[in-house]
């Protein structure tokens, strides 16, 4: 069996003021459910070793993350070879609860922007206050980047996560290196 | 003559001069300089030619407020027409030309339109060319396209790149004089988060040049000093170069940030659009000089006299050797003692006051030596290319000229109109100031936001305050209320600083120079300079009724030019005020709207342009597709292959092969596109019932029903397969376009309709990359990847499966939309390629080709299958379609239901489905209409029915065609003939719309 | 252009992450539905110049569905509330009427 490979065959960028690099392939479960229910919580942690993030955080560990997409949905990220491990520990846990967990780990594109301008790089695209006291390192913010849905999260200062659709990770690509192209550095963030 | 000084120019750096042309002339300018100052330091006074009338224009101010000054810049993919003079900066090898005239700048055929004005009076346009009609087309409208529009459009692509920066601050200050910078102090003091734009290269505003002290020290050293503070401040950001362009809703502000007009060979965009979400924001953007009404008033030469003495501190040029200054104020007094003490001659101060005694400017001017005239005015400027001097009259007269003095430049004040444009540009109110002759803002009713207060706070000049200690402690006080509001504090030892204060005598409206002024001096005094309107013009307005100043605008296009009016509006609707004998306030404003000046078109797209112009969405087999010849189609943003072309073949013939090879051997589609929701939970099928007209909750896991959604309209839209996965799991596929709408629809219902069923739904479209396996041949190709049993006997007709084929985990459907023996199959994206390769090479031997979308259309055509925006337009309902099969009987509710109950949607009079067969076995024109019989009551031909899709079959070797027609399933067999563009009229017969295998044989087996 | 709160993950945007679904609280008419109830559902919609009790839903973020009541000609914000209720709260009828002291839900008189 073939290895699965991602949209751009992990295209790097770092001509510019930030290093755009595309991730992958990752492990991605869609969680569905009352994510106020406890035994939730302790399936997240039993599973991935995290815990359930608040709204508008993602918790990660270098392997996996857990992002709250909406007061009923998660994203739970892990390494692509575990995914079907994950989701099936995951099932055998829901079965008696209205919850669900769905691989969808081809349906999208992970990019890394990286450098001290990444603030400034993504504020070009992305209609979201990135001020470093504003966007601290956990936060996730799913909003629109350029003209296509996406999200990302604060890794840390100077490294974001951003994923989108697979079907468009060219055009993000495409405009996340037009927003590092050099000379364009903004100057508008205070030094990290 | 305009020439350089010897000494001054505090902007330039002399040690670096820079060469550049003009209409192809060889000229020098200074670092610092911009193209307007070095165009007068080179003698340069006329720049171009007016849009109506040709006549001679040159420079009149410093600022963005330029009518007259527009060039084209740079060449091919960098040029740009209707530049400003006075806001291009100057660089090495910069290449000017000026516009709106022919042959030449110096001896131009339009103006004789000049010599014609009389006759080219406000609303000429309109009144001439309504008649006779046909005369508009070839003789009007050609030679009004030749002379008419302002500038070049640039031809070539533009060479340069753009982009946006979404940013957020409390505080927005825009204008980076001192006012803007006191209240950005005093703000970014408080905490705040500040944002400070400014629209030019420098910060300071007018005060460097008017001159004053702070604090008991020169204004220059305060506002370096202020800057050196705020430069240190981490939470303030200063942004030269950078406009306040547009206030919008709720804090929205754009800027527009131009990087590299100034350096245009250095990496890097060249504009920047900023679009700033501010808690607050404060305008400081200062106010523009008025120009004076008298009669020659746009004779090159005639300046503001702001502007003048701005060329003379800033850049070191005098624009003449003998200026008359002609004003109805003090602050104007500056100018004339700013060149006299530059070394110019200053003949004479034409005041049109009569001052009871000398104010402190009046008695400097008076002990330098200047002739100061009280009451007195312009009867008319002598001079036609340039200034050659001036009449002068009595102000309070009709023009009688008392003596005429020499001179080669004209210096003029009527007062000063503070910028109220971004305070309004939202809905803040002005109100009337009749001691300084000015709209300011009526800060009782500012624009709002969205907590209902007001969120824009003009300061300084702006606000109509307009003396430099009055300035500093108004920008302070603003500062101090809004970072109140928003709940900062300023430090409490902070003061506004002091400034020395002047003596000043009160201005006097003067809104026609002299008061008296005849017609013939009126049809020369010039309102808007760039679409030469005159005072005569606007008095013929009023005279034909425009009495609305919106309308009188209109009709006489003041301020409708590239500058909106920034030096006419103010004396143009004070002249229409006179003419109708009205208050000023009582005529109004019209309407001020962003940008507040022009902005490139390049920073609006941003990066949208070429590769991001949008996005295009891209199938995980796209650059397969791309490297085998595929023709592209765009279906929504996705592009899929309308056919793979081979070497030698038309897109036609490639069509025509992937039919016939499908349907004989083995096709490939790449069907990833289509939509793919995973519905889940106990009340799932209770909601697929409701989604989709059909009975879903019979549905067995295992198997596969083809479903039918309509809205609550009742009209079909979208269709697709959906197969249960399990007893609480569905799998529904909707169209390509469908698949974000669709979920988006079942979102909706179940959050704001049915929010206590237990029904979870997941878009896991991209997840997937999906195969048609289509064709005789199908099944033997999967069993040569082996893995499955995909045997009838295991997996019949409209039944799914999960296994293991050839080494990828797949699920595949035994569903057909080609009447062929038809697999479709998911594999994950990240497979797709893989997957895909095996495909052709286990289809090697069995004849397999990819086949693209329009080949999909024939399969599904010749088997009669309706496609989704094909035989649906967003007014069909399935009952429409034949489709009454998919319509459960035993349902009580489903979306649509209620709204094919209705009278209309009952009517047996709506057109219905059905197969559509030439006689001559040729292609019927795509939408063509079927004639019916008679007219209707607008005299058009009645129509029965019309095509909805039409192909070449190469299967049956004829054209067959879809159709909507009148009570068409009960005429079958009946003759109908459809006129198409092309001149000829198509015979059709009505047949059933299944042309292919109407048992269902093939896909059965 | 306006920025709105979600009140479901409690984000503030700009409008570009939001998109407008016209009159909230509308009550469906189902197959049993008289004539002109079913009229009135599919097509009647008000239409203020003032207060407007109105849907959106944030799709390029959490993807949910509220409601918000709003001035539609000052374009004031007087509040966000829950999708999945059939009237609007207190607090958001109190905050409209401190601007609006008449201010009556037209739907429920």
């Amino acid at each position: 069996m073939s290895e699965a490979v991602t949209a751009l065959k992990n295209a790097r960028y770092d001509a510019g003021i930030a290093t755009i690099s595309e991730i992958g392939p990752l492990g991605m479960i869609t969680i569905r459910g009352d994510l106020e229910a406890a035994f939730l919580r302790k399936v997240i942690n039993k599973t991935v070793g995290l815990e359930r993030p608040e709204s508008g955080m993602c918790n990660s560990d270098g392997t996996s993350a857990v992002a709250w997409m909406s007061p009923d949905e998660l994203l739970l990220i892990c390494p692509h070879a575990q995914v079907a491990e994950v989701l099936s520990r995951l099932l055998a846990a829901f079965e008696d609860t209205h919850t669900l967990a769905v691989d969808v780990s081809g349906a999208r594109a992970a990019f890394r922007i990286e450098g001290t301008h990444a603030r400034e790089v993504l504020a070009k695209l992305a209609p979201v206050d990135l001020a470093p006291a504003k966007f601290t390192p956990g936060m996730f913010r799913r909003t629109r980047v350029g003209q296509v849905p996406a999200a990302f999260w604060l890794l840390e200062d100077g490294a974001f996560q951003v994923v989108c659709f697979r079907s468009v990770a060219q055009y993000m690509f495409d405009q996340l290196k037009v927003a590092a192209q050099p000379g364009s550095a903004v100057g508008h963030f205070s030094a990290p | 003559m305009s020439t350089r000084l010897a000494t001054g120019g505090r902007l330039l750096n002399k040690s670096k001069p820079l060469n550049f042309t003009f209409n192809g002339k060889q000229m020098r300018g200074y670092e610092g300089d911009t193209l307007a100052s070095a165009l007068l330091a080179n003698d340069q006074v006329l720049v171009g030619r007016s849009f109506k009338y040709h006549r001679p224009r040159g420079i009149v101010t410093s600022g963005p407020e330029e009518p007259n000054g527009l060039v084209g810049l740079g060449q091919e993919g960098r040029f740009e027409p209707n530049a400003r003079v006075t806001t291009t900066e100057l660089y090495e090898g910069l290449e000017a030309e000026s516009q709106n005239h022919w042959p030449s700048l110096e001896f131009d055929v339009g103006a004789l339109n000049k010599h014609l004005s009389r006759f080219l009076p406000a609303g000429f346009y309109y009144k001439m060319f309504m008649h006779p009609r046909p005369l508009w087309k070839h003789l009007y409208e050609p030679i009004i396209r030749h002379s008419a529009g302002l500038g070049k459009a640039p031809k070539a692509a533009d060479a340069d790149i753009y982009e946006h920066f979404h940013a957020f601050c409390d505080v927005l200050v825009i204008g980076g004089g001192v006012a803007g910078l006191q209240a950005a102090l005093a703000a970014g003091l408080s905490g705040a988060r500040v944002i400070v734009m400014e629209q030019s290269a420098h910060w300071g505003g007018r005060a460097p040049v008017d001159g004053g002290t702070v604090d008991d020290a020169p204004v220059e050293d305060w506002v370096a000093q202020t800057l050196d503070r705020l430069r240190g401040m981490e939470n303030v950001d200063l942004r030269d170069r950078t406009m306040g362009a547009g206030v919008y809703d709720h804090g929205y502000v754009l800027g527009y940030e131009r990087l590299r007009d100034h350096t245009p060979e250095d990496a890097g965009p060249r504009h920047r659009l900023w679009r700033v979400r501010a808690g607050h924001v404060i305008t400081a953007t200062g106010a523009i000089e008025r120009p004076l009404s008298f009669a020659g008033n746009d004779v090159p030469g005639v300046m503001l006299a702001s502007a003048m003495r701005d060329y003379v501190a800033n850049y070191g040029v005098s624009p003449g050797d003998r200026t008359v200054l002609v004003t109805n104020n003090d602050n104007a007094y500056l100018t004339a003692i700013a060149l006299k003490q530059a070394g110019l001659d200053v003949p004479a101060v034409l005041d049109a006051r009569v001052l009871p005694q000398d104010s402190e400017l009046v008695a400097k001017a008076k002990a330098l030596g200047i002739r100061v005239v009280m009451g007195h005015a312009v009867s008319s400027v002598q001079g036609g290319k340039r200034v050659t001097g001036v009449a002068v009259c009595s102000q309070g007269g009709e023009g009688a000229v008392l003596e005429v003095i020499a001179c080669d430049a004209i210096a003029m004040s009527g007062g000063w109109s503070p910028v109220v444009h971004l305070w309004s540009h939202c809905g803040g109110k002005l109100t009337w100031d009749g001691a300084k002759a000015c709209f300011r803002p009526d800060q009782d009713h500012p624009p709002t936001g969205a907590d209902g207060h007001g969120f824009v706070t003009p300061a300084g000049a702006a606000a109509g305050v307009f003396a430099l200690d009055d300035v500093l402690h108004d920008a302070h006080a603003a500062a101090d209320g809004v970072a109140t509001s928003l709940g900062f504090k300023l430090p409490r030892d902070l003061t506004a600083p002091t400034a020395a204060r002047r003596e000043e005598a009160p201005m006097m409206p003067v809104w026609q120079m002299p008061q008296g002024a005849s017609v013939k001096l009126r049809e020369k005094t010039f309102l808007d300079y760039q679409n030469d309107v005159k005072v005569s013009d606007v008095r013929l307005a009023a005279q034909e009724g425009f009495v609305s100043v919106e309308h009188a605008k209109r009709y006489t296009t003041l301020g409708m030019a590239t500058d909106q009016g920034k030096l006419s509006n103010i004396n143009g609707l004070a002249t229409l005020a006179g003419a109708l004998d009205a208050e000023i306030p009582s005529v109004g404003t019209t309407t001020f709207r962003p940008p507040y000046h022009p902005i490139s078109m390049g920073a609006i797209a941003g990066a949208a342009r070429g590769d991001t112009f949008q996005p295009i969405r891209r199938t995980p087999l796209h650059d397969w597709h791309a490297a085998n010849g595929a023709v592209w189609e765009p279906v929504g943003q996705w592009r899929r292959p309308y056919a793979y072309v081979q070497s030698g073949e038309s897109t036609h013939d490639a069509v025509m092969r992937e039919v016939t090879n499908t349907r004989q051997n083995l096709g490939l589609l790449d069907a990833s596109t289509l939509g793919k929701l995973i519905v889940r939970g106990p009340d799932a099928a209770r909601f697929l019932d409701m989604m989709y007209t059909n009975m879903m909750s019979t549905l067995k896991p295992g198997k596969c029903r083809y479903g039918l959604m309509c809205n609550e309209n009742g009209f079909l839209i979208d269709d697709g397969v959906v197969a249960r996965l399990d007893e609480q799991t569905f799998l529904c596929h909707t169209t390509t376009g469908g698949a974000d709408s669709i979920h988006a629809h079942m979102e909706e219902w179940l959050q704001t309709e049915w929010w206590d069923w237990k029904v979870h739904v997941v878009n896991a479209t991209e997840h997937y990359a999906q195969v048609a396996v289509v064709g005789p041949n199908a099944r033997k190709c999967l069993e040569k990847l082996g893995g499955m049993d995909l045997s009838r006997e295991a997996l019949g007709f409209m039944e799914w499966t999960e296994g293991e084929l050839g080494g990828f985990k797949v699920r595949v459907f035994r569903i057909s939309f080609s009447g062929e023996l038809s697999y479709e199959i998911a594999v994950e994206a990240g497979q797709g390629q893989a997957f895909w390769d095996a495909l052709l090479i286990a289809g090697h031997d069995l004849g397999v080709m990819p086949y693209g979308t329009e080949c999909l259309h024939i399969l599904r055509a010749e088997k009669g299958f309706i496609m989704i925006g094909d035989e649906t337009d967003g007014t069909v309902i399935p009952q429409d379609l034949g489709l009454n099969w998919a319509i459960s009987k035993k349902k009580d509710d489903y979306l649509g239901k209620r709204a094919q109950q209705r009278s209309h949607m009952q009517d047996p009079s709506r057109w219905k489905l059905v197969g559509l067969e030439t006689t001559d076995g040729s292609t019927l024109p795509d939408g063509a209409y079927a004639l019916g019989e008679g007219e209707n009551e607008n005299g058009q031909k009645v129509m029965q029915g019309r095509v909805t899709s039409t192909y070449h079959s190469p299967t049956l070797d004829r054209g067959i065609a879809m159709g909507l027609v009148l009570h068409g399933p009960d005429r079958m067999g009946e003759l109908l003939s459809f006129p198409g563009t092309d001149g000829k009229t198509y015979e059709a017969r009505i047949v059933d719309p299944v042309f292919y295998d109407p048992k269902g044989e093939k896909q059965n087996v | 252009m306006l920025i709105l709160t979600c009140p479901c993950c409690h984000v503030t945007a700009e409008e570009t992450e939001f998109h407008g679904g016209g009159e909230a609280h509308l009550k469906r008419v189902g197959p049993d539905g008289a004539e002109g109830d079913f009229e009135s559902y599919l097509f009647m919609r008000q239409n203020p110049k003032g207060v407007h009790l109105e849907r959106w839903r944030h799709v390029y973020g959490c993807g949910k569905w509220f409601h918000m009541a709003r001035d539609t000609a000052t374009l004031e914000v007087f509040g966000s509330y829950a999708a999945q209720t059939l009237a609007p709260p207190d607090h958001i009828v109190d905050a409209i009427r401190k601007r609006h002291p008449d201010w009556q839900w037209p739907a429920a008189s």
